[in-house]
């Protein structure tokens, strides 16, 4: 066989592969969306529908703050600071990588749940956690915390300390290297990991389920809206909601690939 | 620059109850099943079925998404053809699209109630709710990981050793199974450590495509949730644990064989 018709078997093979596996079943979502607009609309503006979506919107604002400052504080502990025990710290914050998103939420439910280590405490102070909306910000935060952090580490790596330094000589303090040397030398790590956090947030579901318990009107999310939709023999909405999904992940996808691909695979 | 010790202590507080906190919550809960409870949960016939079920499951998405990851890391890096770019944001798309939504695809194209489903129906093949759509779901999500491994590593080998193979005479098969290959290996290997990692912790996509029926599709991970639900927090724990011991004895595999073959990837 020539070079030529190889590369035409793997190729075909290939387009197939993938047709089979992702194309085609996405095509085949928007058509029946497409199909029966109708019933798509109606499911997409039911009361609890709008409300599942505003929840992990608001839900991935906060995430996004949060692990995207907290992943960029981390990621600094983890290059630069000679404490003790950093490289522990390095595989904690790869350790929700890991886990079963299932145990997640289940790890969630024992510490905060009924006999749980830290259940007492916060009752006393009046916070309840599971199946109320902190489990949904908990295991969104647990799920998303490497992806800032790795990347931003990668990048520290990279960079040396010769700039940092540089400046320092000059009579920089520690904060004004880190806001004027560092941080703008991180901003598409940054851009980057924000991205990967808003769509792991936006797609959660196994953590969210097991603690959240996708409680209509309070811990129901877009990807728990979807799971009791298809239990409830809804397909319509089921489907609706998957496409609003897709198209924020394709939106995300985008920036992605204008950023510059991840380059480690997570 | 000097340690700003609250930023240590707000980091460490952060990813300690964020993350170690919840999963010594679950390890204890294991533990306190005791050896005997422990074995006893985990060898629960349903229990050993599904983790069978997701073993050799992830096993087929490895051996199938090997070749076809380093096949698709060829066509963008070597072949560079005709829409490489498309491409490469395609075996992205599982980054950023919702695991839910990934099964909903699937089964909106091979469900019973859509056009293909009827006609595989007709011909006595199940894919939706059945093991071959686990698999189909699992190739979907697990996509990125030997492309993303494979690709720097392929475009860092030196063309000369391929035109030496070839000006020594070697026919093209050769130059491929002798020159080409061998140097890829490793990072086929890691992608494909992740792949069977990943597979093993796959929930939201199984939950919906794989009909949960016990002893049949039944995946761990879903075992896991229906343990929870069913109030046996101890045995989902241990499950949990045994999956987590999978998933951390497969990372240092995975980097290790990352670092021998040397490219990109940490």
């Amino acid at each position: 066989m020539s070079d030529r018709w190889v590369r035409r078997w793997v190729i075909g093979l290939v387009l197939a592969y993938l047709g089979a596996i992702l194309v085609v079943p996405l095509f085949s979502l928007l058509s029946v969306v497409v199909g029966a607009p109708d019933r798509a609309i109606d499911g997409l503006l039911r009361p609890e529908a709008i409300d599942a979506l505003t929840r992990t919107l608001t839900v991935t604002a906060v995430v996004v703050v949060g692990n995207v400052t907290m992943g960029v504080a981390a990621a600094w502990l983890v290059v630069r600071d000679p404490m003790r025990g950093r490289a522990a710290l390095d595989a904690l914050l790869d350790l929700p990588l890991a886990v079963s998103p299932v145990m997640t939420g289940l790890s969630l439910l024992l510490l905060f749940g009924r006999n749980g280590w830290l259940a007492s405490p916060l009752s006393s102070m009046g916070v309840v956690v599971p199946f109320q909306w902190p489990a949904i910000l908990l295991a969104t935060l647990f799920v998303t915390l490497p992806f800032t952090a790795r990347e931003v580490i990668l990048v520290l790596r990279e960079l040396g300390t010769s700039q940092e330094e540089a400046a320092a000589t000059l009579g920089a303090t520690g904060w004004q290297t880190f806001w004027r040397v560092t941080l703008p030398n991180l901003r598409s790590a940054v851009a980057l990991g924000a991205t990967l956090t808003a769509a792991r947030a936006l797609g959660e579901f196994g953590a969210v389920l097991v603690v959240g318990g996708a409680i209509r009107g309070r811990t129901q999310t877009a990807t728990t809206f979807i799971h009791t939709a298809m239990e409830e023999r809804q397909e319509e909405a089921a489907y609706a909601m998957s496409l609003v999904l897709a198209f924020l992940a394709i939106l995300l996808l985008a920036a992605l690939t204008a950023l510059g691909r991840p380059r480690r695979s997570p | 620059m000097k340690p700003f010790a609250p930023l240590r202590w707000l980091v460490l507080a952060w990813v300690g109850a964020l993350v170690l906190l919840p999963l010594a919550a679950t390890v204890a809960a294991a533990g306190a099943l005791g050896f005997r409870g422990l074995v006893d949960a985990v060898t629960a016939p349903a229990a050993v079925e599904a983790l069978w079920l997701s073993a050799w499951t992830g096993c087929i998405a490895t051996l199938i998404n090997v070749p076809f990851g380093t096949a698709i890391a060829w066509m963008i890096v070597r072949w560079r053809v005709a829409g490489h770019r498309w491409l490469s944001a395609l075996v992205d798309l599982p980054l950023s699209i919702p695991t839910l939504v990934v099964g909903i695809l699937l089964v909106a194209l091979y469900g019973p109630a859509s056009p293909l489903g009827g006609v595989l129906e007709a011909a006595g093949v199940r894919v939706a709710y059945a093991r071959p759509g686990i698999v189909l779901a699992l190739l979907a999500v697990t996509l990125p990981f030997v492309v993303r491994a494979v690709e720097p590593v392929l475009a860092e080998l030196d063309p000369a050793e391929e035109e030496a193979a070839v000006t020594l005479g070697a026919r093209p098969a050769q130059v491929f199974w002798r020159v080409l290959l061998p140097p890829l290996l490793p990072a086929m290997g890691a992608g494909g450590v992740q792949v069977f990692a990943r597979s093993v912790a796959e929930f939201g996509s199984l939950s919906v495509v794989s009909g949960n029926i016990l002893g049949e599709t039944l995946v761990a991970p879903v075992y896991v949730l229906g343990e929870v639900e069913a109030g046996n927090p101890g045995g989902a724990a241990a499950v949990s644990v045994v999956l987590l011991a999978v998933s951390l004895t497969l990372h240092p595999l995975s980097r290790a064989l990352s670092r021998a073959a040397g490219a990109g990837h940490v």
